[in-house]
């Protein structure tokens, strides 16, 4: 009776919802077909061609690029750059802004000034950043001096120019830019978790590390996870603060694969290979992003995917 | 579901702007189309093209592309431009000034795009063939050769390839060596030195007078890969390094001759501290703060290291400039030089207006702005008088007397053999390589070509 009912109704309207979600997608998939898979379609073509990008497409060397690339020390320590930015980001990086984050979200004088002073290097352009620290690092200027100020001469390095430093320095520097996006970040996650709910786990005789380890932490789980989700991709594609910083050296020890990609491609042009590199990369980001979702992000995104069905 | 999309949406986005990043730098300049010429207005390419001025004739735009971003090139270029606006008020010149780097990132993606500019800044050698290859260049044989001998020839012959000429040099140096005066006599040294072992001890005197030797830029690469090429090239002569560059094969005695001779100079300890991390600035600010004795260099180096000296004047009359020093026994005669400088391409789409500008940019009156103004050594006839600076004179003086001039080898070369050449030779100056290693990566990398 009811199916009877409603059928006529839902009849001519199904077409018209489905038409109307077409309508809506198709800028956006126009735009996305253009801008995204097209290049990518691209990029995949070139890499299978040794081109200089000036002369027309005729040398197919079908993967030769890439076996080039992964022979490669160069890629390879490009790629081991990238896994260490990765793995310092998820020690050091996220902990430490997780860590100022919860100190910002109890009251005391001056709290904004605070937020907004962390917050400010987020705002400077990486390429601002990255003259501004070379200047910085410069040997005996502003941090040499500084540290032997202290009394920590002794620590001074030829932190550009030594192979076995400059990935650490790199770090640091990447790490001063983006902590205080992290910060904010897992800030607004703090603030969308009732405060009673730690203070019931106080009251029910917990500590304040076990009330932060047992309650706090896990509300914060998914704000974390995306945070950390971020940190990786960011990883993944650091370029600018490098380029502009050491260009990849010295001796290729700051090499990272979006360095080695615009090297080939746009220095030397060699943009089949460079095409491959690019290919790699995103291939990198692609596996890390779906592996990330489906044994990370699982639990958030069903959440959301039940409320919409709901 | 929908979430998921869409964060693979995101992840898809975030990883693609890399991908479409290397085709766009960003910069907001706009590419104008080259303007095709009206046909009314197109004369036979053979015939050297001097239309009459004529308010009446069709309006013409040329685009030209030069890198001179700074005074008082950048003034002198614009003053040429508009000069010859005023004589032909139908043609518009169109200038974009872009940064070096800016230039070339943004030149490989319009080329590609089939997007040519009239006139357009070229170093010639390696990648001016490859245009050349790719058929965007101009072959302007026929256009130029009625005036094309005021060009110095060496100069103009870096502009031609497989006997076609496709541009003009407006600016011909050679490296030398520029050192301080100054702190020379406070190490008790008398006269720059001729020779290779010359050089050695005087860099050890130096050293012991508590100076800096010589300044080089590791992150760069550039400067020390001149020195090393200059050893190759009084080592095995100019011959030698010609077959050495034309066959691939590196693996020859020049080449690790010249090895050996950076580690003696190594020995020394002669570099500033932090040379690893230094780029080309640092380098010059070394030199033009007075803290580094020496750098191996081209024509511009008196102007960056007074740019990049705290006084904004670097060491003024303290600087001097000599020739590289002979090795002895060598076979390279000590007047041979690895030079080269600036030029300008023609595209292929240049109008006859574009051509004759190029003409007029290159007279006698014009060139020899380039030469009063310091901003480069201008390779026409009748311009070296125009050079008043000691040290310049030098340059010139050197210029003239090459029997033979490599161009830079980074740029006689294509790109990725002059990247391959840059970061096998820095590692010999870092004491991360041999000199063995080094001729072979070249070598390796010639075969990859």
């Amino acid at each position: 009776m009811s199916v009877a009912s409603v059928r006529p109704r839902s009849g001519p309207r199904r077409p018209t919802k489905w038409v109307t979600i077409g309508l809506f997608l198709v800028p956006a998939l126009a735009l996305y077909l253009l801008f995204v898979i097209l290049p990518i379609v691209q990029a995949a073509y070139y890499s299978l061609f040794k081109w200089n990008g000036l002369t027309p497409l005729t040398e197919f060397i079908g993967l030769k690029n890439y076996a080039t690339a992964l022979a490669s020390d160069a890629f390879a320590t490009a790629v081991g750059n990238n896994v260490l930015v990765i793995v310092l980001s998820l020690t050091i990086q996220i902990p430490f802004s997780l860590a100022l984050a919860v100190l910002l979200n109890r009251r005391f004088p001056g709290r904004a000034v605070f937020r907004v002073l962390f917050f400010l290097p987020y705002v400077l352009s990486e390429a601002i950043t990255g003259i501004v620290f070379t200047l910085l690092l410069q040997p005996g200027a502003l941090v040499d001096s500084g540290l032997g100020g202290v009394g920590l001469a002794g620590l001074v390095q030829d932190w550009l120019g030594d192979t076995t430093i400059v990935m650490l320095t790199v770090f640091v520097i990447v790490s001063w830019k983006y902590f205080g996006f992290h910060m904010i970040l897992l800030l607004a996650g703090l603030q969308g978790i009732p405060r009673e709910l730690e203070e019931a786990a106080l009251i029910d005789g917990a500590g304040r590390w076990q009330a932060f380890r047992f309650v706090t932490l896990p509300l914060l789980g998914p704000t974390l996870r995306v945070s950390v989700f971020l940190s990786m991709i960011g990883a993944l594609q650091l370029f600018d603060i490098v380029w502009v910083m050491t260009a990849g050296g010295p001796l290729g020890a700051s090499n990272t694969m979006a360095i080695a990609m615009f090297k080939a491609g746009l220095k030397n042009n060699q943009m089949g290979y460079g095409s491959a590199l690019a290919v790699i990369l995103f291939l990198c980001g692609l596996v890390l992003a779906l592996a990330y979702q489906r044994f990370v992000l699982r639990r958030d995104i069903e959440g959301a995917v039940t409320a919409y069905n709901g | 579901m929908s979430m998921g999309s869409r964060r693979r949406f995101a992840v898809l986005i975030a990883t693609a702007s890399i991908v479409l990043g290397a085709c766009s730098n960003g910069t907001t300049a706009t590419v104008a189309p080259p303007s095709a010429a009206p046909s009314t207005a197109v004369a036979p390419s053979v015939a050297p093209a001097t239309p009459a001025p004529s308010a009446s004739a069709a309006p013409v735009t040329v685009e030209w592309w030069h890198i001179t971003t700074g005074d008082p090139g950048k003034s002198v270029f614009q003053g040429i431009a508009d000069a010859y606006t005023k004589l032909h008020p139908n043609v518009k010149i169109n200038i974009t000034i872009l940064e070096n780097e800016a230039f070339k990132t943004k030149l490989a993606t319009s080329l590609q795009s089939g997007q040519v500019p009239d006139l357009f800044q070229s170093w010639g050698g390696g990648i001016m063939a490859a245009q050349a290859d790719a058929g965007v260049l101009k072959d302007i044989t026929a256009d130029v050769a009625s005036w094309k001998d005021t060009v110095n020839p060496g100069a103009l012959s870096i502009y031609s390839y497989k006997g076609v000429q496709y541009g003009i040099p407006w600016d011909m140096g050679m490296i030398g060596v520029w050192y301080n005066k100054a702190l020379f006599t406070k190490a008790g040294i008398s006269a720059p030195p001729t020779t290779w072992d010359d050089f050695l001890a005087d860099v050890g005197k130096l050293k012991t007078a508590g100076i800096v030797p010589l300044a080089i830029a590791g992150k760069d690469m550039w400067p020390s890969m001149h020195l090393w090429t200059y050893l190759a090239l009084r080592i095995g002569g100019g011959d030698n390094l010609s077959k050495m560059i034309q066959s691939g094969d590196w693996n020859t005695d020049a080449c690790t001759q010249a090895g050996e001779q950076v580690l003696k100079l190594n020995a020394l300890d002669p570099y500033q501290p932090g040379f690893k991390g230094a780029d080309y600035n640092a380098e010059a600010a070394a030199v033009g703060n007075g803290k580094a004795a020496m750098e191996v260099m081209g024509q511009w180096a008196p102007s960056v290291e007074a740019d990049q000296s705290t006084s904004k004047k670097g060491i003024a009359t303290d600087l001097g400039w000599f020739p590289f020093p002979s090795v002895t026994g060598g076979a390279g005669a000590p007047t041979d030089g690895v030079g080269g400088g600036n030029g300008i391409a023609v595209g292929k789409n240049a109008s006859p207006e574009a051509l004759d500008f190029l003409k007029f940019f290159s007279s006698v009156e014009n060139a020899t702005k380039i030469d009063t103004n310091n901003f480069g050594l201008s390779p026409i006839a009748g311009t070296d008088s125009a050079v008043t600076d000691p040290n310049l004179q030098a340059v010139l003086a050197g210029r003239g007397k090459a029997t033979f001039m490599q161009l830079y080898l980074d740029q006689a070369t294509s790109p990725a053999m002059g990247t391959a050449i840059n970061e096998a030779t820095i590692g010999i100056f870092d004491g991360a390589s041999t000199p063995q290693k080094v001729c072979q990566a070249i070598t390796t990398a010639a075969a990859a070509q």
